[in-house]
């Protein structure tokens, strides 16, 4: 009796043990999978960072391949010397120095960081590679192909022309870059020569700076758009109703706010107001939407948050809340006040209504192709998220219509093809000009590119920016005819 | 030249631990002894062709004949532990001796590419390790004592643990070792296995009421004092092999979810009572928020993984030495990075089959003693292994344990030598009565 109940007991403990065996077995499986998963599919994200040293190891082997826009015109280049040394070549000098970057002692930016591995990476075939091996010489690195198009890139770029500034141009329903220009800049050529020059603390150009993705700017009344919407969210069956007598300045106790150049705009509906961009009017509604909600929908649109951009770029702030006193509700509304946005994030705005609400994520990659012309790698469209409703997109695309057909967006009037848009004049010091500013895409009902043009101390959006942007808007259709 | 001889072995070296592990699992299904014998010798190849191949590349990139020496001693080193130990011991299991040699010869072929003078250091602890627990096998067979003597086990451990608690050397925050005479001393490894015996034996007495609450209280001493001393890995170790022990010796379901429900009510209270568990947990949920600082470790980790890729960097081709104590708790990135992933995929399956393989011997000795030794054993190693595996790739949060017979460090090797010879002792002392029932029979 004894002896069976201890092979009972053996028989179940050696079932337990087998369970668990088991188990664990299943738990190292999960293991192994991760890890190859990592290997197969997270990895490449991941040791593209520059603080990755390995990286810069591989030009040992590998001549690192060479970097060329949509129509495949080579923007840069490795060429090697009669003395067997290598030197990287920007055939467009200044063009691309924000966008494409630049690879040397100091480091590097733009995309010969961000393709630093692919660049790095050679795919020619494996006899080649033993042939080389045997040889002594290097493997070619995989080329990268872009998404930025030449054509509107020295549009932008000449169009901008001595303002500093920056004109970034993206396909709205794919995220595909297609101009990056951030102005002044600099000979991507002459980066180790000058670098002393460029650092110094006596240059106030600040030439380094991506003015597109870093540089911080009041919205001006770019920012209507969002104080529209918020106020036809709180009022969704009154906001036709909405009028406003405009004298061209608006008295709220002590505070007075003027329109631009004070230009009386007479009696206003809220398409009328907005298309004019008439501040009196909205300076009135600052003060009668709440400003937590206010807060929120900022917030939605992505202020004081990360932004979809591989590119270092500084986040956009918006401070005002349930505390805030009447001026900051005053100049908050007309992107005034403490609000700062960069030229990209509002790209991104006007990217994420042009495109029914959703926001794609934006990118500079196209594909990855070895020295042979075979594609390695391809790059395909990714939404990040929506912004918006469909109903307030559409609301907003209604209203930036207008602001080309009656209001400020005068410039594009004649035009082949139609606009939708916002300007904007942003005060930043008292007695200087204007910071101007246009977003926008065309055509409106069909919307294939999305623009953000800011040109410091310029004057008005809609007699610097808005010409800018049609500038660029012209090339692209002209080109596609 | 150079280079393409670096790739070529690279490929070959992939190729035969591939084959290598492949023959690992085969085993199981073979019944006969021929041909597992003939498996087996596959095996002892493919590792005399990896050392050969790997001691080329060394070669080649230090050109030193140092190097060459090294190598050469490793192959004598490996030749004679194969010999004496199938000498001794007939009935020995090849499999677990030549997995054994394979996780050695991968750390030595690592470590001499990390640090020269380490690598030689840790062969000598390695030749005097692997002849002194040549002895174990011989001792289990002969005394019986061994399974009366639980508060021996018990009152070592304890004491062990509570000197270096008290007096240990702090290393990464945590107390974890003992100076003696120029040694560094890590105790909790070798009470580690006092504490299977003291809980093997404890069970063995009695799995009634009062005596499961008596172990149960000196187990928890056991892991309070590893968590004063803040070595939550090996507390963590000490306690799921206790966990699983228990269950195994009782069979109770109950027990095994109450253990779990404690466990995971002391790694909550642990995660709010440290500062140095938070630092890691976040360090695994984002270590890409702070790159530079926190983060450093494991990122480096994956950046060495990441670029090493299927195939590997090759020999003295990547960066391991970015990573921090990389020829220890990080060996594997290094692993991975040099000698490509799925050579690392191949070590956590050699692992996994040590493991199945103690499991297997568990299952087939009938005492409950010998059972619970050879169960404890397995899961204490297991254990280990996936707390530093599962931490390097980012799987679970770091821990900072080695890996078995890779890493560097003298404590480790030698438990790890007493473990693998105490099993070895448990199958040789099966396979001695197998035989001699079947000559009665015959």
């Amino acid at each position: 009796m004894k002896k069976r109940s201890e092979t009972d007991s053996r028989a179940r403990s050696n079932r337990n043990i087998l369970r668990l065996t088991y188990g664990i077995a299943g738990i190292f499986l999960l293991m192994a999978v991760y890890f190859g998963w990592f290997i197969q599919f997270r990895s490449e994200n991941v040791i593209g960072s520059s603080y990755n040293a390995r990286l810069d190891q591989f030009s040992d082997r590998i001549v690192r391949g060479s970097i060329l826009s949509s129509d495949r015109t080579v923007l840069a280049e490795t060429i090697r010397n009669s003395d067997g040394t290598e030197t990287r070549h920007y055939p467009y000098d200044y063009l691309f120095v924000h966008s494409v970057g630049y690879s040397g002692k100091n480091g590097k930016t733009g995309l010969e960081s961000l393709a630093n591995f692919y660049l790095l990476s050679s795919h020619v075939n494996l006899l080649e590679k033993v042939v080389n091996e045997l040889r002594g010489e290097k493997n070619l690195g995989d080329n990268v192909i872009t998404t930025l198009n030449l054509n509107l890139q020295k549009t932008a770029s000449d169009a901008l022309a001595s303002y500093r500034g920056a004109v970034i141009a993206m396909e709205p329903d794919t995220g595909k870059i297609l101009a990056m220009v951030s102005q002044p800049n600099f000979n991507a050529n002459l980066v180790d020569e000058k670098w002393e020059e460029l650092i110094s603390p006596d240059n106030t150009k600040a030439q380094l700076v991506n003015r597109a993705t870093q540089g911080l700017y009041p919205p001006g009344s770019t920012f209507k758009i969002l104080t529209v919407l918020e106020y036809m969210k709180e009022n969704p069956q009154t906001w036709q109703d909405f009028t406003f007598d405009c004298t061209g300045t608006y008295q709220s106790g002590d505070y007075t706010i003027r329109c631009y150049h004070g230009e009386a705009h007479g009696s206003q509906n809220l398409i009328q107001a907005f298309a004019n961009s008439c501040n009196g009017a909205f300076a009135r509604i600052g003060l009668e939407i709440d400003p937590d909600r206010f807060h929120s929908l900022a917030e939605q649109f992505l202020f004081n948050s990360p932004l979809p951009c591989s590119l270092p770029y500084n986040q956009s702030s918006f401070t005002m809340d349930g505390t805030a006193d009447d001026w900051e509700k005053l100049q908050t509304s007309i992107g005034q006040g403490k609000t700062q946005i960069t030229p990209f994030h509002n790209l991104l705005i006007a990217a994420a209504i042009a495109n029914g609400g959703t926001l794609m994520k934006p990118y500079m990659i196209d594909h990855v192709e070895n020295a042979g012309g075979q594609t390695v790698k391809k790059f395909i469209p990714s939404a990040y998220g929506s912004l918006m409703q469909a109903s307030d997109s559409q609301f907003l695309a209604e209203m930036m219509k207008q602001v080309v057909e009656i209001g400020t967006g005068s410039a594009f009037r004649g035009a082949s093809y139609t606009v939708a848009g916002k300007t904007g004049s942003a005060e930043f010091e008292t007695g200087k000009e204007t910071h101007s500013w246009f977003i926008g895409y065309a055509p409106a009902d069909d919307p294939q590119i999305v623009i953000s043009v800011l040109a410091e101390e310029a004057g008005s959006g809609g007699q610097v920016a808005a010409p800018i942007a049609r500038a660029v808007f012209d090339a692209y259709f002209s080109g596609q005819n | 030249m150079v280079n393409l001889i670096t790739t070529l072995s690279q490929y070959l070296i992939i190729l035969l631990i591939a084959i290598y592990t492949c023959y690992n699992f085969r085993f199981f299904a073979m019944t006969d002894e021929y041909s597992r014998r003939r498996v087996c010798r596959f095996q002892t190849v493919s590792m005399y062709l990896i050392l050969i191949l790997a001691g080329v590349v060394s070669y080649l990139w230090t050109e030193s004949q140092t190097m060459l020496v090294f190598f050469g001693a490793q192959a004598l080193f490996f030749t004679l532990y194969l010999v004496f130990y199938t000498l001794f011991y007939r009935n020995a299991s090849r499999l677990l001796l030549n997995n054994t040699c394979m996780l050695l010869c991968t750390g030595f072929i690592m470590l001499s590419r990390l640090s020269f003078e380490r690598a030689v250091r840790q062969f000598a602890i390695v030749c005097v390790a692997a002849f002194l627990t040549m002895i174990i096998p011989y001792i289990i067979d002969r005394t019986w004592q061994l399974s009366k003597i639980p508060w021996v086990y018990g009152g070592i451990g304890l004491l062990l643990l509570v000197i270096v608690c008290v007096m240990g050397n702090s290393s990464f925050g945590a107390q974890l070792s003992i100076s003696i005479g120029g040694f560094a001393f890590q105790p909790s490894e070798f009470v580690k296995l006092s504490f299977v015996f003291f809980v093997a034996t404890m069970f063995y007495r009695s799995v009634d009421f009062k005596n499961i609450v008596i172990t149960t209280g000196a187990a928890a001493a056991h892991v309070l004092i590893l968590v004063l001393s803040k070595d939550l890995g090996s507390a963590l170790i000490f306690f799921i092999t206790y966990l699983l022990m228990l269950f195994i010796a009782t069979g109770s379901w109950l027990y095994l979810g109450a253990g779990m429900g404690c466990g995971t009510a002391a790694a909550v209270i642990a995660y709010s009572l440290f500062s140095h568990v938070r630092v890691r947990v976040e360090a695994w949920m984002d270590p890409w928020a702070d790159i530079a600082g926190k983060g450093y470790q494991i990122t480096q980790s994956l950046f060495a993984i990441g670029t090493g890729g299927w195939f590997g960097m090759g020999l003295y081709q990547g960066m391991p030495s970015k990573i921090p104590v990389v020829e220890k708790d990080f060996i594997f990135a290094a692993i991975s990075e040099e000698m490509g992933g799925i050579y690392a995929l191949c070590i956590i399956l050699i692992c996994l089959g040590c493991f199945m393989q103690f499991m297997l011997i568990a299952t087939r000795m009938q005492a409950l003693f010998y059972r619970l030794i050879a169960f404890g054993f397995g899961i204490v190693y297991v254990v280990q292994v996936f707390l530093t595996i599962g931490g390097v790739i980012k799987f679970i949060p770091s821990t900072g344990v080695t890996l078995p017979f890779v890493s560097y460090g003298g404590s480790s090797i030698l438990s790890t030598f007493i473990l693998f010879g105490v099993i070895q002792g448990l199958y040789i002392l099966k396979r001695n009565e197998e035989e001699e029932e079947n000559e009665k029979a015959q």
